[in-house]
């Protein structure tokens, strides 16, 4: 447990990808079997403990603290896992607990044991593990680690690509002793699912400047639908919705789901779509992240499944056909489908490339973020392959505001302001709008830098607070509405584009420009 | 509340103030006559007309505020001495380097004012020593039952096994200047830690101190270096006061992982309100079993709280049934580490 409750400490503090990968690779390295499987489940969301609730734990730590000095100190600390793990009596370390311990006995234990497992646990461990033990049993671990960034580090140990791992994740549970035996040179699992995730196939990004060099007739183009990329697959009776790094998410899209009558495996957006048309991707976002979907929300929200491949089909593999072949099947296996939630995103017509740049400038829906070009002869292969696919985005919205307030970056960017919240004129007011961390060069981070140290009225720990004196062109992908945030829009992949030191700060933009620009 | 106490000590605008022996301890205005515990700043402070302070103490004073920070300076020591009637003696409170406590005795009552205090071995100072006494004064830096400081070679632990985790990112640590600079060096150094240490220009006088008082720091190189040479550190360790994080000396090393070593790191939020990469829960205060410890070893007839988390500590004195009072002085800093 101390390795492990060591491991997430780490983790929570370390803002780097690169960082995390590798504190993630050590500890997936050096741990013992079978604790390091359990704790890569953690991070990968697979397990789920019954019985360990918030209340269960506040009454065990009531019948051993006084409970003015403990909401005195859950309001110093402000985090109840943290405040029980520092409170609950005595250093621990007794004995040592084992991960494996914990998960497996929590696995058998009914309900009613439960409480007493925890305190016998909590005695026994020093504060820092209780607190592993508390976020490990209710889930909410916190450590900004992804499914997906826990899988890459794992793919990392012993040198396979990250697809292999996704191919057959699905298929393995906690604590994996089959795959840490492949990565550590044993053989290759085999597939032991139906219907298991297929790596997709990504494009890369293409301006016009570099289409002109490409022959129009080599490629078809299609609309960029703004939902989320995900993968179809069904065996008979087994259907799963995958997200494209291979997250199960069916559980939260039943009316996908249930209408999966086939074999095989697609490839296609996932909308919110009514009566026809495509919603805004805020729509979509509501069943999002989801565990699942109520009856309302799935009538309000009714998802669908806009197709653009076909990787198997009732058998057959068929990646490594060309394009146009692969089209032609999907084409045929659409009509099999239930219309109202599968459909096939059309071809678009054109000749030239300035046929396309008009199609491009003139979309027929705001929810489509430009067009994707796909080679005739392309065979669907996983990962980014430059070449055969390019997506060609809608320009960014853009907008010009004021920054408002800075903060220091972390590991190649210590010491430097480079984390900036900007805002934009509700009246005579500034309202925050958004935060962006890039755009800007290393010598342009240097001037804000100095900027920011030269114009700072209040400083809150690494934040600093800015007299408005600089105006910023940020560009986004598009905006949506937020009750999170408080100029009620939130903006996607914001970040500044220009550096205006010539603008007045008058002359910066208001709310209701942004908020006519909501779709 | 008992009146005799009341003759002996009292709060003041200025700080703690003894109207028998008129002098303060640890005032944080320009007084005529000050007793000082320790050398942090917001308890020795320049411009009194006579200080009384341990060796130690007036000379990291001098270092700090020049030869002349105060009009005239006496020698307080462990054997006691009378000023104005009262019997003034000081004895070790192992918090920092020259740091004591300050007992008092007048009148058949004895007070002891314990400045801030540690009960954790530390090279630099000789340990806290237990004076018996009928009034006892206390901090609550850290007075939450949350506060359980592990011990300080687990946290260097974490420092030594981050650096093997990433040997190509200079580890810059936030320690102040007097105490916790020079322990975390004395806490590499136990830990095995032969290669040289870097630290920033605002510490070396202090170490240079500590070093001439007999305090081993190993091999000091100052972290005043150009980018050229930053660029060649890689698996090294900077030490320098966390005020410099917030400043472009930071800019000149590559990917640096920040780390600060305080007992406030215990809570997390405050780790991230820092931005910290690498939290060191290392502390030179009393923690909350070792305050209420302290208070139940000595067993004083009544304790004071001079500053912090005095409601916590009133709370507990209720449940212990102990008398207690709050001082609410104010001008010690929330952040005295």
């Amino acid at each position: 447990m101390k390795r492990y409750a060591a491991l997430l400490e780490r983790l929570a503090f370390t803002p780097g990808r690169n960082a995390k990968l590798a504190l993630l690779e050590t500890y997936l390295r050096d741990a013992p079997d079978p604790d390091r499987g359990y704790a890569l489940a953690s991070l990968t969301g697979e397990l789920d403990f019954a019985g360990a609730k918030p209340a269960l734990l506040r009454a065990l730590v009531s019948e051993r603290v006084d409970v003015e000095l403990f909401t005195m100190s859950y309001h110093y600390v402000g985090d109840l896992a943290e405040t029980i793990a520092l409170i609950w009596p005595g250093q621990g370390t007794t004995r040592d607990v084992p991960l494996c311990e914990v998960v497996e006995t929590l696995n058998k234990a009914s309900k009613s044991d439960t409480p007493r497992l925890i305190a016998d646990w909590l005695d026994a461990l020093d504060p820092s593990e209780r607190l592993a033990l508390l976020k490990l049993m209710t889930g909410g671990m916190r450590v900004g680690v992804s499914a997906r960034l826990a899988l890459t580090a794992l793919a990392n140990t012993g040198d396979v690509p990250l697809d292999d791992i996704l191919e057959l994740w699905a298929g393995f549970k906690p604590p994996y002793a089959q795959l840490f035996g492949w990565l550590a040179g044993g053989p290759k699992p085999e597939p032991t699912i139906k219907a298991p995730f297929r790596p997709v196939m990504l494009s890369t990004p293409q301006d016009l400047d570099g289409l002109r060099a490409l022959d129009p007739g080599d490629y078809v183009a299609e609309w960029k639908w703004d939902g989320i990329r995900v993968q179809a697959a069904a065996d008979g009776a087994e259907k799963r919705l995958y997200s494209r790094t291979g997250e199960d998410i069916s559980a939260a899209f039943p009316d996908i789901v249930e209408r999966m009558d086939f074999t095989g495996t697609l490839d296609g957006e996932l909308i919110v779509r009514r009566e026809g048309e495509v919603a805004p991707f805020g729509d979509l976002q509501k069943r999002l992240n989801r565990k699942t979907a109520g009856k309302a929300l799935l009538k309000s929200h009714p998802a669908a499944l806009r197709l653009y491949d076909v990787l198997l089909w009732e058998g057959a593999d068929l990646r490594d056909l060309p394009f146009d072949d692969r089209r032609a099947r999907l084409d045929a296996a659409v009509v099999t489908l239930d219309p109202y939630r599968f459909d096939a995103s059309p071809l678009l017509p054109f000749e030239t490339w300035d046929d396309l740049a008009a199609l491009r400038g003139d979309p027929p829906s705001p929810v489509i973020e430009g067009v994707m070009l796909k080679r005739k002869n392309s065979v669907y292969s996983a990962g980014r392959p430059r070449g055969p696919w390019f997506k060609w985005k809608r320009d960014p919205m853009i907008v010009d505001a004021v920054l408002l307030y800075a903060q220091r970056g972390h590991g190649k960017r210590s010491g430097f302001y480079s984390d900036f919240t900007f805002g934009v004129w509700e009246g005579d007011r500034l309202v925050p709008v958004g935060k962006a961390y890039s755009g800007f060069t290393d010598e342009e981070l240097k001037r804000l830098d100095k900027f920011v140290r030269q114009n700072t009225i209040e400083r809150y720990g690494p934040v600093r607070s800015l007299s408005p004196d600089l105006v910023v062109e940020v560009a986004f992908e598009g905006l949506n509405r937020s009750t999170r945030h408080k100029s009620g829009i939130a903006m996607r992949f914001p970040r500044i584009s220009r550096i205006r030191w010539d603008k007045p700060v008058a002359e910066a933009d208001t709310l209701a420009t942004l908020e006519a620009m909501l779709p | 509340m008992n009146p005799r106490f009341e003759d002996l000590l009292t709060p003041r605008p200025e700080g703690l103030y003894c109207p028998p022996g008129d002098f303060y301890i640890d005032p944080m205005r320009p007084v005529a006559r000050a007793l000082v515990t320790h050398g942090h700043a917001d308890h020795a402070r320049s411009g009194h007309g006579a200080v009384m302070a341990s060796p130690q103490t007036l000379d990291i004073m001098a270092i700090r505020y020049g030869a002349d920070f105060a009009g005239e300076r006496q020698v307080g020591t462990g054997d006691p001495v009378e000023v104005n009637g009262v019997r003034v003696s000081f004895h070790p409170a192992g918090h920092v380097m020259g740091s004591c406590q300050i007992r008092l005795e007048h009148g058949g009552l004895r007070a002891v004012v314990s400045g801030d205090y540690s009960r954790v071995a530390n090279p630099a100072c000789a340990p806290f020593e237990p004076v018996p006494c009928d009034l006892f004064i206390t901090e609550a830096t850290f007075a939450l039952p949350v506060f359980k400081h592990p011990r300080p070679s687990e946290e260097i632990a974490k420092l030594i096994a981050s650096v093997r985790n990433f040997p190509d990112r200079p580890h810059l640590i936030g320690a102040y200047a007097l105490g916790k600079a020079q322990r975390v060096i004395m806490l590499l150094r136990e830990a095995g830690w032969d290669a040289p240490i870097y630290v920033h220009g605002a510490l070396q006088r202090l170490c240079d101190y500590h070093i001439e008082q007999g305090v081993p720091l190993g091999d000091l190189r100052p972290a005043t270096m150009d980018k050229a040479e930053a660029k060649g550190l890689r698996d090294a360790i900077v030490i320098s006061p966390p005020s410099a994080f917030a400043s472009p000396w930071v800019q000149r090393f590559v990917d640096p992982v920040i780390g600060f070593a305080s007992g406030w790191m215990q809570i997390r939020a405050r780790a991230r309100q820092r931005g910290v990469e690498l939290p060191l829960i290392i502390s030179d205060h009393v923690d909350w079993p070792d305050l209420t410890g302290t208070i139940r070893e000595l067993n004083p007839a009544e304790f004071w709280i001079t500053h912090g988390r005095d409601d916590a500590l009133m709370r507990w004195a209720e449940l212990d049934q102990r008398r207690a009072r709050p001082l609410h002085l104010v001008g010690y800093e929330d952040e005295p580490e």
